[in-house]
């Protein structure tokens, strides 16, 4: 392992070689080409951020990195030094390390066992866990990389779990740091405790190389960035010598619209009621722990909230797939939370209409036909059906209305859903959903992987809905989605409803606070809001910092968890 | 991205993999010392050339067909049913009780009645399995694993204990009244002037596994059930989405898989033996898993490759009397047949997708 | 029943219970690594002739041994190459891998001895015969602990030791050990083991040589020491019994060890008796015979304890991008 960087300062930098240097790289899937020509130099001791959309080619680079995938051409430097990085071995070895989007960690191993996995001392493994005991206590005072060795994973909050991916590196004395979308699953003040734990480690001479899409972040903490569109790396520059308007244009290829274009709402009746909604899982943790809440005719009300926090098992009931107790009524008629009516039969008959959070898993069977696809949900719908047998001529008109109707892309409905781009897929559920012309439209993550063009139409659908006096939940981890999309946002930690206000007078902030279950000053300042006693009960101490009391807030949401589990 | 046309995906893969696991089979036929060539001769003489080794041949493919198919619609569902073949020794013991104990006036009213008991009792036996997978998540293929082995003891005990006749010795039922006797091809297809399929067991039965390919094509991919079964099959979380049960939806498509299997059993018990007797599925519940995965689980496919495992059955029990090479050459060639189409499937699949990618960029 | 019978009745069990605990152990091996095995059977099967048939050719039970592990090694390799090399789907392979023994065995069978699918009877030097443990005649006499030691423990073939050996080994490879820790983890989350820059591939073998090997030894005790050659299918069963036993005992080491007993014990008491009665009612020697596997559908059912499979079994490992 080469030892150039410790201590080396951003200032000191410039003389000596970078950290890592990557040359002219490319990498394609059959006809794709993920990544062209991309060049990249990364100092020691500094951040680097890469951005760029989904699908631009970024995850690919890490790869390719971290040895997942063999470059089709070009060259890696380490600290100078040419590179071959054909497996992840050497990639460790070469002093990378790297958090995933999605954590690799053996769920019913202890934090221990996982951090040594793959680095034991010998064949025995007694004296590697003593060893790691002692590591972890130091890189814990080190870095404020603080979890307990003993834990399970299971029973860690994704925080905490992205920390022991954090100690795993650093276990393996990685000196240049991957992390792949690494806020997505915090809420802002976790994201913020990340965000020092990565000053502390520019300040301790380590590299970190951080992939988002967020440009909040990269105008936070990096010091320098690189803007990835198609496979491209179409520019580098200082983060300080750039704004938002100006990287988004460079991810993006031309001007975007930050915001959403709507008007002022004009709620009408109350269509969706909830009252003491309560939810447990097959494991017996209760998911949901009495949630109130309505929905008015007319206008988008948003769930905003770190995923995991009850918001997919609110979707999941109202659209008839997971059992609760509590009232629910639609247009003032109670809707069956358990039983043979409470299905998504009987939920799409009642005028709900559902995009689910996960196209590929959920919205869709990606093995169908587009044909087969836009009648999913409804399939028993008479119209579908001749005799005994399924009216195929029917479906297949249909779905090519509704292809030209929302532009989908290409436009044939005899290729399989797995065919299509994710913005066309999820236009077509989009499309299936939205012309039933339903009283309420559920909407989860309407724009995860989905590129800047079907954002922006999607959201106009939806806004287009709203206008037509339809109402619309919105459930999005994308704090901007939520702000830009809704009327009145709800926020929602453990299971329950934090606050909710009107969006204009919403700060990011503020939510952030109300996302880690925190109520406090500056959630009082959002005018229009109203806390819930489970948030403001806890003041924040004044004593302690807002992240600490986030952690705290977190630790007991783990010991509760790890209590019903074990 | 699909990266191979449909038509080599259906029919390249298949016979490439057939053709591999032909290749091996002529080599271990030549590692005990026989010629390959000789040997597939014979068996075509045997299973092809005559009407009798063709009512041999298709009473094979008879029950082939009803396995086949029993696997097929269960794998529709992402179910692997190893269970046909307790659910068809199950069948058999409808199929006897309805034979036994009820007066039938004539052979048609008695093939409606036993195909009605052998696909119940059937269909019966695969319930507790596919309750167990919908409900409490318990891995069907060890369950129906485990109910083939209940089913073999259940068989035993009954057929000792229980239907044998005062008096016989060897575990069966007594025979089945002559009214429930079932024209074979023989009875059929012979005029006095030239005999046809003379002594082969091929009966009526196979046109009840025609009628059932048929019945099987419509289900799956004509009716809102077939569509349901398949979108499970594909994603149950999309399923539960869309308001497909999966638990009536497993249970129901274990059912009809139960109960075709169950009705292979007409044809061996009602249609040949004429009484039950402890092994009469004869291993035709697993063939049926290679017949299902070379058929790409599709009724015609199925047919077909319930005819070529009618025709190896036939020619090698042709094999078994006129050489040295036991009937369980046989058991290899289905073995390598499973393991070609089923299991190493990649290893054809991979280089065919390499060489028509290539194909498509040189096109580009 | 005086001590001599329920003496007899455990050696039986004991003896009956080792080829089941040496496959169920096996199988622990390859399923904790994520590699499922319905092929236990046939590798048994694989090894019990090819063990029976070179321990005759050539007289020397130990060849015999190295002939049946190897045997079933290369139909171990067979079920790596299709589940693990080219990510086939590994029920499907097993089936395959039965079908192949049972065909195979009978058909070499045929070719080299021609006797109807069984090899010739091993005589002495061919089979492994029973160890008399130290004491064991001197202590005898002894009331109660005599015959226990001379007749339970003493007296078996080597297999039978090693067999009940293997389960401590078992615990501490998987419970105290980097290979343990590793196997474990790739039947758990084969993505951690891979970014932690182990080979998951190379683990998977390692697992399912493993499995091979005490496959291996399992079909030698059948042919050569519970019985003194081989009769075609002679498995009749104990790899399904063995996959049973595995799912009863929840994937533990020491759970195998008592429900491989339990297993035995069934056997070997339906063995002894056509039929038996309790309180007045008879129990049918089929009830016998089918009770290990409806013990196993009602554990699998998850009405007494739930029987929860390593995560990743069953599932090829595949790179995520």
């Amino acid at each position: 392992m080469v030892d150039v960087t410790t201590g080396g300062r951003p200032d000191q930098a410039a003389s000596t070689a970078p950290a890592i240097e990557l040359k002219g790289i490319s990498k394609a899937f059959g006809p794709v080409q993920a990544n062209k020509d991309i060049a990249i130099r990364v100092m020691p001791g500094t951040i680097h951020g890469i951005i760029g959309e989904n699908g631009a080619g970024k995850s690919t680079l890490m790869s390719i990195l971290y040895g997942f995938y063999k470059a089709d051409a070009g060259e890696v430097f380490i600290h100078g030094r040419k590179t071959e990085i054909p497996d992840s071995q050497a990639a460790i070895s070469a002093g990378i390390g790297m958090v995933f989007q999605h954590f690799k960690l053996v769920e019913n191993f202890s934090v221990l066992e996982n951090v040594i996995l793959g680095a034991e001392d010998g064949p025995l493994l007694r004296p590697s866990l003593a060893k790691a005991r002692g590591v972890l206590k130091q890189l814990a005072a080190e870095y404020e990389l603080n979890v307990d060795p003993d834990a399970l994973i299971q029973n860690l909050s994704v925080g905490h779990q992205q920390r022991v991916e954090i100690l795993k590196s650093l276990y393996r004395q990685a000196d240049i740091l991957i992390l792949d979308e690494p806020t997505g699953v915090l809420t802002p003040a976790e994201a913020d405790h990340l965000f020092r734990i990565l000053d502390n480690l520019r300040r301790e001479g380590k590299t970190i190389i951080l992939i988002t899409h967020k440009l909040r972040e990269i105008m936070e903490i990096t010091d320098t960035v690189s803007v990835m569109r198609r496979g491209e790396m179409t520019a580098t520059v200082k983060t300080a010598e750039t704004d938002p308007a100006e990287l988004a244009e460079l991810m993006v290829g031309r001007k975007v619209l930050l915001r959403v274009d709507k008007t002022a709402a004009t709620p009408g009746k109350n269509v969706l009621e909830v009252r003491d909604l309560r939810v447990k899982d097959d494991k017996g943790i209760v998911r949901l722990k009495g949630i109130d809440l309505d929905v008015h005719a007319g206008e988008i009300v948003g769930i905003a909230g770190v995923s995991g926090n009850g918001q997919s098992e609110l979707l999941e009931v109202l659209g008839g797939y997971a059992d609760g107790t509590g009232q629910i009524t639609l247009n003032g008629q109670p809707l069956d939370l358990t039983g043979k009516h409470s299905d998504g039969q009987s939920r799409r008959a009642r005028g709900i209409a559902h995009v689910p959070e996960d196209r590929q898993r959920e919205g869709l069977i990606m093995n169908y036909f587009a044909w087969e696809n836009a009648a999913f949900g409804y399939h028993r719908d008479p119209k579908y059906q001749s005799g005994l047998l399924m009216n195929h001529r029917a479906m297949i008109e249909d779905t090519e209305r509704k292809i030209e109707k929302f532009d989908v892309r290409p436009p044939n409905a005899h290729l399989t859903a797995k065919n299509f781009s994710g913005g066309n897929q999820q236009k077509i559920v989009v499309a299936r959903e939205i012309e039933r012309d339903p009283d309420l439209l559920l909407v989860g993550q309407p724009t995860r992987g989905v590129d800047i063009g079907a954002i922006e139409f999607i959201h106009q659908q939806i806004v287009a809905l709203r206008d037509q006096g339809k109402a619309v939940l919105l459930v999005s981890v994308e704090l901007d989605e939520i702000l830009s999309l809704s009327d009145r946002i709800v926020v929602m930690f453990d299971g329950e409803i934090m606050g909710y206000g009107p969006a204009e007078t919403a700060n990011q902030v503020g939510l952030g606070c109300l996302m880690a279950g925190l109520g406090g000053t500056d959630t009082e300042a959002m005018q229009g809001w109203t806390i819930s006693d489970a948030a403001s009960a806890e003041p924040v101490d004044p004593s302690k910092s807002l992240i600490e009391a986030v952690d705290e807030k977190l630790h007991e949401k783990e010991a509760r968890e790890a209590r019903k589990n074990g | 991205m699909d990266r191979m046309p449909g038509w080599a995906d259906a029919i390249l893969v298949p016979l490439i993999s057939l053709l591999l696991a032909a290749f091996l089979s002529a080599l271990v036929i030549i590692g005990i010392g026989e010629s390959p060539v000789a040997a597939f001769k014979l068996m075509v003489e045997g299973a092809l050339m005559r009407s009798a080794g063709w009512g041999y041949t298709l009473y094979y493919a008879t029950n082939f067909i009803f396995t086949g198919l029993a696997v097929a619609v269960a794998f529709h569902a992402r179910m692997f049913n190893i269970g046909g073949e307790g659910q068809a020794m199950i069948g058999g013991l409808g199929v006897a009780l309805v034979c036994l104990y009820i007066p039938w006036p004539h052979w048609s009213l008695a093939l409606l009645g036993s195909a009605v008991g052998a696909s119940l009792f059937g269909a019966a036996w695969a319930l507790i399995p596919a309750y167990l997978q919908a409900k409490r998540g318990s891995h069907i293929v060890i369950t129906t694993i485990m109910f083939n082995f209940i089913a073999a003891a259940l068989l035993n005990y009954v057929l000792v204990n229980v239907l044998r006749p005062v008096g016989a010795m060897d575990p069966a039922t007594a025979k089945f009244p002559d009214a429930t006797h079932l024209p074979t091809f023989q009875d059929m297809f012979s005029t006095a002037a030239a005999p046809m399929f003379r002594g082969a067991p091929a009966n009526v039965t196979f046109f009840l596994a025609v009628i059932a390919c048929v019945l099987v094509w419509l289900l799956i991919w004509r009716t809102r059930l077939g569509y349901e079964i398949r979108a499970l099959g594909h994603s149950e979380p999309a399923a539960r989405y869309a308001g497909i049960s999966p638990v009536r939806t497993v249970v129901i498509a274990m059912l009809i898989s139960g109960g075709l299997a169950g009705l292979m059993s007409v044809n061996t018990t009602q249609g040949e033996a004429e009484r039950l007797i402890l092994n009469s599925i004869e291993g035709a519940g697993f063939i049926g898993i290679a017949v299902a995965l070379m058929g790409r689980n599709h009724p015609l496919g199925v047919f077909l490759a319930a005819i070529l495992f009618g025709f190896l059955y036939q020619g090698g029990a042709e094999l078994a009397l006129w050489t040295t090479i036991p009937r369980e050459l046989i058991v290899v060639i289905q073995a390598l047949v499973i393991l070609f189409t089923g299991a190493l499937d990649n290893m054809v699949r991979m280089p065919l997708e390499r060489i028509f990618l290539s194909l498509r960029r040189r096109k580009s | 029943m005086d001590l001599m019978t329920v003496l007899q009745v455990l050696d039986s069990t004991v003896r009956l219970a080792t080829p089941l605990l040496l496959a169920c152990l096996a199988g622990l091996f390859s399923e904790r690594a994520g590699i499922f095995d319905i092929g236990l059977e046939g590798k048994m099967l694989a090894a019990a002739f090819f063990s029976a048939a070179v321990a005759s050719l050539t007289g020397s039970v130990w060849l015999g041994l190295s002939a049946g592990i190897g045997a079933s090694l290369v139909l171990s390799g067979i079920h790596g190459l299709a589940s693990i090399t080219f990510r086939g789907n590994q029920l499907i392979s097993g089936v395959a891998i039965n079908f192949l023994a049972a065909g195979m065995t009978v058909l070499i069978a045929e070719d080299w001895f021609s006797q109807g699918g069984r090899t010739p009877s091993l005589i002495a030097g061919g089979r492994f015969d029973g160890i008399t443990l130290p004491f064991a005649e001197a202590l005898r006499d002894l009331p109660v602990i005599g015959p226990i030691y001379y007749e339970l423990i003493s007296g078996h073939s080597i297999l039978v030791y090693v067999g009940f050996l293997t389960v401590p080994l078992t615990w501490w490879i998987l419970f105290r050990t980097r290979f343990g820790l590793r196997l474990r983890a790739v039947g758990e989350n084969p993505a951690a083991v891979d970014t932690a820059g182990v080979s998951v591939v190379g683990l998977r073998f390692a697992a399912v040589a493993i499995c091979g090997v005490l496959c291996g030894i399992a079909g030698a005790y059948l042919a050569t020491g519970l019985q003194a050659g081989f009769v075609k299918d002679m498995t009749a069963g104990r790899g399904f019994i063995a996959l049973a036993a595995l799912i009863f005992a929840k994937w533990r080491p020491w759970y195998a060890l008592y429900s491989c007993l339990l297993f035995g014990l069934l056997q070997a008491v339906a063995l002894r008796y056509q039929s038996i009665e309790v309180g007045g009612l008879v129990i049918p020697v089929q009830f016998m015979d089918a009770l290990p596997y409806i013990l196993t559908v009602v554990i699998l059912a998850g009405f007494v304890g739930k029987a929860i499979p390593p995560r990743a079994g069953g599932e090829p490992y595949v790179k995520e991008r």
